[in-house]
């Protein structure tokens, strides 16, 4: 099996347009989770999101692109730019031939189908306008990245709620390790920020309506995001012999299903991806100095994620960071895995670990060290990254530093 | 009225074929323009907007639609007529 790196990161996310100015703000700790501005807001019991602001489609695309490009396609062809543009990578001829696009995302084009859908319900109109169906379709954001950067390799998109990017990454992982694909380009964006997409998430009853606080006693439930965040997985030795820059080693990737129930998480499930990743990646779990946790704030997750991390690691929990930067971001839904990623990879290599912000209180449930409200300074070897779907379907991926 | 519709049908279809309206002449055809599918299908329903008509056309096989599409002008005289015939 052929070992994997990533040689490019690019995003756009609530904290920053691109990686730089998002890990500045992971490291300074900075909450980007605020009001939220979009029709109708004022009827909506949760007005909060970590909303990407700031941001002029018309300065990054040409006309003919917007008018195919849902936001969260758009989001996903400017973390892409960013993302190959670092690798260095152009692709023609049989790179070309061989390269592929993995996206995850839960919604797909739900701000065009939001749209029209109140054209024609609420303004009453009869027509909509003809790419309705290209823009909202779940794969649009993976074709216009191929298109974009002419990959003509396997493709295609990963639909699995909160756990579709670790998912869509934990494919392309192994397209490149299988030798399938000499480089992937991989991650995911979502952009449910909208009044349906809010809506039909207030019914649940598990969004907060002040605040994202993972593993903090205090907290009462999750914080939509938006954005998208993409990777460059490229197999080791065709990064060495371009001397590319390496940022991280994907080491392992794991998957479970809870088979049990829609809505509820299992600590069975959670702990078998867990313990899975770390035995593909042959990591000890007191190698493993650092976790990105799924950690959406609401009283299900963080309690059953705790038990299954101290079932996994142990006497080393207690050693391990773990926290959650939806505390910053929000949850991106099928975007989350991307954008958590980037703090794993700061976190192997510069040695900033990523704070859980806005905590109050500890919980007796979650007695973890969830690196509370300050980041961190500290070298780490490896690190794992954690999405627990709706719906019990379960991806670990684990990282370690080159 | 008749120039106000050329006018605008004219704008509708520079801006699909990412062309000033100076640049389109009224016998140029879809080829001519260089207008691809999408933009045809886009052009069609900036028409059907402006107009407030409903223009039968089927991208399947756009020839073979009662819309004739060979020419700026055919677009022009196929829009008068479906003005005159659904608004009345």
């Amino acid at each position: 099996m052929k070992r994997v790196v990533i040689t490019g990161q690019g995003t756009i996310n609530a904290l920053g347009h691109d990686v730089a100015s998002t890990i500045a703000a992971m490291a300074a700790g900075k909450c980007a989770i605020d009001n939220m501005e979009f029709p109708n807001v004022d009827r909506l019991s949760i007005q909060i999101g970590g909303q990407v602001k700031g941001f002029e489609p018309k300065d990054h695309f040409e006309r003919q692109q917007l008018g195919l490009y849902d936001r969260f396609t758009q989001f996903a062809v400017i973390a892409a730019r960013e993302a190959i543009t670092q690798s260095g990578l152009v692709f023609d001829g049989e790179l070309s031939q061989m390269s592929g696009v993995v996206l995850g995302t839960a919604g797909g084009g739900l701000q065009t189908q939001d749209e029209n859908y109140r054209t024609v319900y609420e303004d009453g109109k009869n027509r909509v306008h003809p790419f309705v169906v290209p823009r909202l379709m779940n794969n649009a954001a993976v074709s216009h990245v191929s298109m974009a950067n002419n990959l003509k390799g396997p493709s295609f998109t990963v639909s699995t709620a909160c756990a579709s990017s670790n998912h869509a990454m934990g494919q392309a992982f192994n397209l490149v390790r299988s030798g399938v694909a000499p480089v992937m380009v991989t991650g995911g964006s979502e952009s449910m920020l909208c009044f349906g997409g809010i809506k039909a998430w207030e019914g649940l009853r598990v969004m907060s309506a002040d605040g994202c606080r993972p593993f903090c006693a205090t907290r009462n439930g999750m914080v939509q995001g938006e954005g998208g965040a993409i990777f460059v997985f490229e197999e080791y030795e065709h990064a060495r012999a371009r001397g590319a820059e390496i940022l991280a080693e994907v080491s392992g990737f794991a998957m479970s299903s809870d088979a049990g129930d829609i809505v509820m998480p299992s600590v069975g499930g959670a702990r078998r991806a867990i313990a899975q990743a770390l035995s593909d990646a042959k990591l000890n779990p007191e190698d493993v100095g650092y976790v990105n946790a799924h950690g959406t704030a609401t009283a299900a997750n963080d309690k059953t994620e705790t038990a299954a991390i101290k079932d996994v690691f142990g006497d080393h929990a207690s050693d391990l960071m773990v926290s959650s930067t939806k505390s910053m971001h929000g949850h991106l839904i099928g975007g989350t895995g991307a954008v958590e990623m980037l703090a794993c990879i700061a976190a192997l290599k510069d040695g900033m670990i990523a704070p859980t912000v806005g905590f109050q209180q500890a919980d007796p449930d979650c007695d973890l060290d969830v690196v509370p409200n300050v980041a961190r300074d500290k070298k780490i070897g490896a690190a794992i990254s954690n999405a627990f779907a709706f719906g019990g379907l379960n991806a670990v991926i684990a990282l370690r530093s080159v | 009225m008749t120039q106000a519709v050329q006018d605008k049908i004219v704008e509708i279809i520079a801006e699909q074929a990412v062309l000033d309206p100076s640049e389109v002449s009224v016998d140029m055809t879809i080829e001519e323009l260089g207008l691809d599918s999408l933009g045809l299908v886009e052009a069609v329903f900036a028409i059907e907007e402006n107009f407030e008509i409903n223009v039968p056309f089927n991208a399947n096989d756009p020839a073979a639609s009662e819309f004739d599409i060979t020419s700026v002008k055919s677009m022009i005289d196929a829009v008068n007529d479906l003005i005159k015939a659904q608004n009345g």
